[in-house]
């Protein structure tokens, strides 16, 4: 399908480029998604937080990033008990009233909640729904043997949707559209670290979910031409605390809320969608591509807090991340009823207490709608830091 | 005859006593600064460890029993303190006061870990574990077992993809091997480990044929109750002479009430199915919302899950230890995860052979793993059976959730409704 399925963006000036792509990211009942469809296209939809797409990709099916929405849970609601996040239910939201059909539905065992989603997925719609089962013990010499095997049943079960065979050819192939894509999303990452006055942190975060709405060919063409026009942007630098943000690895936060935050801080690094720039440096083509794909999964990649590997003791990830980035201070945060965000809470300010580096904690849900009280609190966080 | 006196009530006199020394073991391991290993309920290792003299300690049965003795408030507010959000799992939070405590628990002192090892089956376990890695920089092992992919879907030995499973957690198994080689500077015996593998089949075959006799009119135990003694067993001496022992004798006084016709309780009415967690915080008063009514509970997917799947009766290949060793974690561990995610097939069948009346579910703020699914897979049980069914929440820990007065007028309605639909019935 080579026909573009966001082309609201085209030849328009920056600004108007990233509203339109605003307007896409924000706009819950999903067109391109439908317009893949009614272009006949298949659709693979994958909850949070990290999925070798390149092989839904290798296929010639869309990769969705189900990442739940801000919607009302009018019909999912009675699907779930109370004390749980809101992205397992809108997300069972979008598929229950069909707002984004799939052919196939891909969950992990990210957490306690999220791993009974296919589960409960599989009951109440017709097409397949599977649990993907990425390896909790990545310190296991075994592990790129298993996940190998387990992205070659995957693959044997895309495989069925799309009625075709993939070739390590056509894989290759997505693999290096998905290496251009993962290059250039550190490019815009890069641009947020070393001169966060080109671009604010919820333009950023608009450019880089686009990656789960549209063909990653595409979402390519955005960042590179955006990119460059961005770099050149006249804006003048401002009196503002660079910070990270950390807890936007499943659920995420509303735009809003990282619209009140830019309008205060720099976010120089974050985890928002995370498992979107999961995979560090470019995913090797010589060779077989799943093991690649395995390889990389585990040995090349970011952390969160879903993930366990003893290599990545998550708190010294974070003072890493902000070393790094040479944040002055952090934004902790987690979703609401998220437990392995709230568990994390404890050793990250612990951490950063040890390390003396500033934090404000606060909490979210994708749905929330007023950020008054938090944008105050947050501006006197700012004030404490900027004149101390 | 005169034996009944002997029999009737063994298995919780002595699964009592037992449960009453492993804690003295526990405390004396922690009074002399011996080594101890963490483990959960779903994938204890138990027999491996065993080769390794390895005293288990399993955090999960420690919380509850801070619960149980209504003591749990003080651990979670405590833990509250330390910065632990009310909205994760209670039974991390009373361990981490257990700990902030040095091991200060109602029923002795636990000592600290060793090692610790923990499977994927609960996602709070690996972050649970964590917590232990920052606290004491000790070895911490993740057996991960990959579950049932999709609905109805599970692979058994010999399928390529059931291979690729079985082949990882043996790898694994090799790998925790070495582990606690290192950390008790013990060989690995595989003679022993054959040892402890054969009790746990008579454990195993025990716990199966202790499940089945439940079929029995009246029901010969209570699967709320009773059954959280004999996992208590279960967990704590599984791979052991005393395990194995207590689980035959288990048997035989099952099989003897049965064949008497003696029931768990006098006027037996309604017989039910538990699913979820216990209500710990109020654990009698919860069982008696519904025992006296005259219902009592014949099977509960508690005891399928808390009892790491093994009630299912995996037995283990005696001639290939390890391999066998890492098919069956693999095998009951999995099943352990089925009954949570992919149980209504399984409740459904279970009605007509336990002549279930209705099915209570319960899910717990505490625990995501075990109650996200209820809602929905109840809704799927009542599409496939025209059975009754009741949907309470509270919590396994946690008071501050658990409102007595609203349980009880739940399972008054659902009692009433069992008794109109008995009513029509005979009509």
């Amino acid at each position: 399908m080579t026909e573009s399925i966001f082309y609201e963006w085209h030849n328009r000036s920056l600004d108007d480029a990233i509203y339109e792509c605003r307007e896409l990211f924000e706009d819950t009942t999903f067109p391109t998604v439908k317009r893949w469809r009614e272009r006949g296209g298949k659709i693979v939809g994958h909850f949070q937080v990290n999925f070798p797409e390149e092989i839904v990709h290798a296929a010639g099916l869309l990769p969705f990033k189900v990442r739940g929405a801000p919607i009302d849970t009018v019909q999912s609601d009675s699907h779930f008990g109370s004390y749980l996040c809101s992205i397992l239910k809108t997300s069972l939201e979008l598929a229950l009233s069909n707002t984004v059909p799939l052919d196939m539905f891909v969950s992990h065992p990210i957490c306690d909640a999220a791993r009974n989603l296919a589960a409960i997925w599989g009951r109440n719609v017709s097409y397949p729904c599977q649990i993907l089962y990425l390896p909790q013990n990545p310190n296991s010499p075994h592990s790129v043997i298993y996940l190998r095997g387990e992205y070659d049943r995957l693959k044997r079960s895309i495989e069925e949707i799309s009625g075709e065979a993939i070739t390590n050819d056509a894989l290759r192939n997505s693999i290096v559209v998905f290496n251009e894509n993962r290059l250039l999303i550190r490019e815009l990452y890069e641009i947020k670290k070393d001169t966060p006055w080109l671009i604010s942190a919820d333009e950023a975060y608009v450019l880089v979910a686009l990656a789960g709405l549209i063909p990653r060919e595409e979402h390519n063409d955005v960042l590179r031409t955006l990119l460059p026009q961005i770099r050149t942007r006249e804006k003048r630098t401002q009196d503002k605390v660079r910070v990270v943000f950390e807890g936007g690895f499943c659920e995420q936060p509303p735009l809003d809320l990282i619209r009140a935050i830019a309008r205060s801080c720099y976010v120089v690094d974050d985890d928002l969608l995370i498992g979107l720039r999961w995979l560090l440096e470019d995913v090797s083509l010589d060779g077989d591509p799943l093991t690649n794909l395995a390889e990389a999964y585990l040995e090349r990649s970011s952390y969160s807090p879903v993930q366990h590997d003893l290599r990545k003791p998550k708190e010294k990830m974070l003072l890493a991340r902000i070393r790094n980035a040479r944040a002055d201070a952090a934004i902790i945060t987690a979703a609401k009823m998220c437990e392995p965000g709230l568990e994390e809470q404890v050793a990250y300010t612990r951490a950063l207490d040890e390390a003396r580096i500033p934090y404000f904690v606060g909490e979210f849900e994708e749905s929330m709608t007023s950020f008054d009280s938090m944008e105050i609190q947050l501006e006197t966080f700012v004030e404490n830091i900027l004149f101390s | 005859m005169t034996q009944t006196p002997d029999i009737v009530g063994r298995g919780n006199r002595d699964g009592s006593a037992l449960f009453q020394k492993w804690f003295t073991e526990v405390n004396q391991t922690a009074e002399t600064g011996g080594q101890a290993a963490y483990v959960f309920v779903m994938g204890s290792m138990a027999e491996l460890l065993r080769v390794f003299d390895l005293p288990i300690v399993m955090p999960e049965i420690n919380s509850l029993q801070t619960a149980v003795r209504r003591v749990a408030h003080e651990y979670l507010n405590q833990a509250e303190d330390y910065g632990y959000s009310p909205d994760i799992c209670g039974y991390v939070k009373a361990d981490v006061a257990v700990q902030l405590r040095h091991g200060e628990h109602p029923m002795g002192r636990i000592p600290p870990p060793s090692l610790a090892v923990l499977t994927n089956a609960c996602n709070t376990y690996i972050k649970w574990a964590e917590i232990w890695e920052r606290m004491y920089h000790i070895p911490i092992f993740t057996l991960d077992i990959p579950g049932t992919r999709a609905r109805g879907k599970q692979t058994w030995p010999g399928e390529s993809d059931f291979e690729n499973d079985r082949k990882y957690v043996l790898a694994q198994v090799k790998e925790l091997i070495t582990v606690c080689e290192g950390v008790t500077g013990k060989k690995f015996d595989i003679d022993r480990l054959r040892e402890t593998l054969q009790y746990a089949n008579v454990m195993s075959r025990g716990w199966r044929r202790v499940l089945e006799l439940n079929q029995s009119t009246p029901s010969v135990f209570n699967a709320l109750t009773d059954g959280t003694i004999y996992l208590g067993v279960s967990n704590g001496f599984r791979g052991t002479y005393e395990g194995a022992k207590y689980f035959e004798d288990l048997v035989e006084e099952m099989e003897f009430k049965a064949a008497q016709g003696i029931g768990t309780m006098t006027d037996e009415k309604y017989r039910l199915v538990f699913v979820g967690v216990p209500c710990y915080p109020i654990f009698r008063r919860f069982n008696e919302l519904f025992s006296e009514w005259g219902g009592t509970f014949v099977n509960s997917t508690y005891l399928w899950f808390a009892a790491g799947g093994v009630a299912q009766g995996y037995e283990y290949d005696l001639s290939r230890p390890l391999e066998s060793f890492a098919e069956g974690v693999l095998i009951y561990v999995r099943n352990a995860m089925d009954s949570m995610f992919y149980q209504e097939q399984a409740l459904a069948q279970m009605i007509d052979p336990f002549h279930v009346d209705g099915v209570v579910y319960h899910p717990i703020k505490s625990c995501r793993t075990v109650s996200t699914g209820l809602a929905d897979n109840r809704r799927a049980l009542m599409a496939s059976r025209d059975i009754a069914s009741l949907f309470i929440e509270s919590d396994m820990m946690d008071r501050r959730v658990v409102s007595e007065a609203q349980l009880k007028n739940r399972a008054d309605a659902f009692f009433e409704g069992l008794a109109s639909r008995r009513l029509a019935v005979a009509r």
